[in-house]
């Protein structure tokens, strides 16, 4: 059913409005990476902005993403508000060191005296067999070193609301879209994170996870593109009578542990969805978040819905046997409840 | 051009207040390490980077900038500092890890940052290229007038950092200045070892735009250079690179037993020792006096004591002030 004043918007979309409209009241807001310019991004996620805004302040670079990125680190400590592109998280690869040796620590080695408000975003997520090195997450690999605020939203709503919370934060953060989500039809989007989005500029908090669908029977956890999954097996669920609660994380730095237990704590059990590989990662930190606080809550022991520990395999059959799905998050609960 | 009679006084006052500060520091280093050598130990534990004998290339340079003007530099970052105005005393007592150091004690001595004259580092080669660009953008973007300098060793132009930030600072036309400090050694492995070319100034041509090297460690020459390509950029002119053939008088870090020199190449850097080298000449070109040379040196010696004397005195940093700024307040 369509509601008056409804005003759908894709990822991609969203994101760029959120841009837009920082742009205009914060003229230290600039944008810069590959293919942002006349192109709007491969992800569609910088449209439009460089006709309103121009070439100066919506920066094609180079393909050198240590330099750019190492250069919005200097930007951001000289008073400027950079957001910065890297166009697939693989990638990371070739510039970490801007990423995890600069970005991430200058604020501490200034002793907090310097400020580095700087936006990293990047796509993450497979699917659609780009192969192992165009389709991970690496969602635990970022939050896992300290210095980056991390999130990733999971619908446009909160993709418009993170963009805007990051680009006025004073630290930096890391803004991983999944291209799932984005909103291009060529990636294949899934269609529950286009909705409805505000027209004026609005945060949605960093740390801060939410209910998305309120259950009693057992707690699933997801971020992103997990969201989907687990909500699609809520509903599989809810016809075998079983309430399923779903936890979209939304922030990876800081997490929200609060919402995790007390979600827990109602529910007895949990399955975590995790699109990253399963170890040493997003799954099993939200594990111990849980069993590391209180473990007498738990009703069984909790289960994990994650990529297994192996490279992302191109041919297709092999890669959705890999990927989470809500068949595998609909079989989790049922080894659950067997054992 | 040529660096005034105030300029050379200053030059010189910097150059001494650095190598006091860094024989200081040498002596204050061993003590808790000896009889055996443990890097843990002592009041100034970790790696320890000294720059004896490159003195010249921090003051030729920084004598052209204020401190609005943003400069990166490296692991070996204490001449540039004091020439740049770090503070003697927050940056002693930073390398003592005191809580009164200029962060607190989360940095140490290759992560000295000053917002107050726009002075950072990485401890990484070459990253601090990509910042140094990144703030030359911001002032071209934002109007605002000052350049940037990255101040580098020689190895570091063999890092893909260096390359593509050089690209980016050309393509970009950018307020910037790339000074390499020409020590020859990176670590043990010597520049002709790992360098396809002698002159590294000729990479400027690969980016199309300005490269010099200065031979002999000259801070006069070194002025010149780097007066002009500090002009250049701040005329909007785009971004240089200068090589500086430089002298390191210390091992690459405290306790390096240096056994890959040549036999007898420390005893001839030391007769090129630059510091006694530019007080026979500001006395033979009659721009100093005997005595006032003994004032600055006497001067620079107790601005040195004042800031160890700081620095030890300070008390060590609370042991939890470790969790604190990871972000921004």
């Amino acid at each position: 059913m369509t509601k008056s004043n409804e005003r759908k918007l894709t990822i991609a979309r969203s994101m760029a409005e959120a841009v837009a409209q920082e742009m205009r009241v914060d003229p230290s807001v600039f944008v810069m990476g590959e293919d942002i310019g006349p192109l709007g991004g491969v992800y569609g996620n910088t449209r439009g902005l460089i006709e309103e805004f121009g070439a100066e302040r919506i920066r094609d670079t180079p393909i050198s993403e240590t330099a750019f990125i190492g250069a919005a680190v200097g930007a951001a400590q000289d008073g400027m508000r950079p957001v910065v592109e890297l166009m697939f998280v693989d990638f990371f690869g070739v510039c970490f060191d801007a990423i995890y040796n600069l970005m991430a620590k200058n604020i501490y080695f200034s002793g907090g005296n310097l400020k580095v408000p700087m936006v990293l975003m990047t796509s993450t997520g497979g699917g659609y067999s780009d192969g192992g090195q165009h389709s991970q997450c690496v969602y635990g690999t970022f939050a896992h070193l300290p210095g980056m605020k991390v999130v990733a939203p999971s619908n446009a709503y909160d993709a418009k609301g993170l963009m805007t919370a990051a680009m006025r934060d004073d630290s930096p953060v890391v803004y991983m879209y999944h291209k799932g989500l984005q909103g291009m039809g060529w990636l294949g989007t899934e269609a529950g994170a286009t909705v409805h989005v505000p027209e004026e500029s609005y945060t949605v908090e960093i740390g801060k996870a939410k209910v998305v669908r309120q259950g009693k029977d057992v707690t699933i956890v997801s971020l992103g593109m997990g969201v989907h999954n687990a909500l699609k097996a809520a509903k599989t669920l809810e016809g075998q009578g079983v309430s399923a609660e779903v936890v979209d994380l939304v922030s990876l730095v800081p997490l929200d542990r609060e919402t995790i237990r007390a979600s827990v704590a109602k529910t007895g059990r949990l399955i975590v969805v995790d699109e990253d590989y399963m170890s040493y990662g997003v799954s099993g930190e939200i594990i111990a978040s849980v069993t590391e606080h209180d473990i007498s809550v738990l009703k069984a022991a909790p289960k994990r819905v994650a990529f297994p520990d192996v490279p992302i395999p191109f041919a297709r059959v092999m890669e959705q046997y890999c990927l989470p799905n809500p068949d595998k998050i609909v079989a989790a609960w049922d080894e659950m409840k067997a054992a | 051009m040529s660096p005034t009679r105030d300029e050379q006084h200053w030059m010189y006052r910097n150059m001494v207040t650095s190598r006091r500060f860094e024989e200081t520091i040498a002596k204050i280093y061993f003590e808790g390490k000896t009889p055996v050598f443990n890097m843990a130990n002592g009041p100034i534990p970790g790696e320890m980077h000294l720059s004896d004998g490159q003195e010249p290339v921090a003051v030729g340079v920084c004598a052209h900038l204020t401190p609005e003007d943003v400069v990166t530099a490296t692991h070996r970052p204490h001449h540039q500092a004091i020439a740049k105005g770090v503070d003697l005393d927050k940056m002693a007592a930073e390398i003592f890890g005191k809580t009164t150091g200029l962060s607190g004690g989360r940095g140490g001595h290759m992560h000295i940052f000053d917002p107050d004259v726009n002075f950072a580092c990485s401890g990484i080669i070459a990253q601090g290229m990509g910042p140094a660009v990144g703030a030359a953008l911001s002032r071209k973007m934002q109007g605002k007038p000052g350049v940037a300098v990255a101040f580098l060793g020689e190895g570091a132009v063999n890092q893909g950092a260096w390359h593509e930030a050089m690209n980016l600072a050309a393509v970009w036309k950018l307020p910037f200045v790339c000074v390499i400090e020409d020590n020859a050694w990176g670590i043990s492995v010597a520049k002709s070892t790992a360098t396809s070319i002698a002159n590294n100034a000729d990479r400027a041509a690969a980016y199309g735009i300005p490269g010099t090297r200065i031979e002999g460690n000259d801070p006069y020459a070194i002025y010149e250079a780097a007066g002009a390509a500090i002009a250049r950029a701040r005329a909007g002119e785009g971004p240089s690179l200068i090589e500086v053939e430089t002298y390191r008088l210390a091992g690459h870090f405290m306790g390096d037993a240096e056994g890959y020199r040549p036999e007898g190449e420390k005893d001839a850097l030391f007769e090129k020792d630059p510091i006694p080298k530019m007080r026979a000449k500001l006395l033979a070109d009659g721009v100093a006096s005997e005595a006032e040379l003994d004032a600055i040196e006497a001067e620079s010696a107790a601005r040195v004591e004042a800031a160890i004397k700081f620095a030890r005195e300070s008390a060590d940093p609370a042991p939890e002030d470790a969790l604190t700024a990871v972000f921004a307040a």
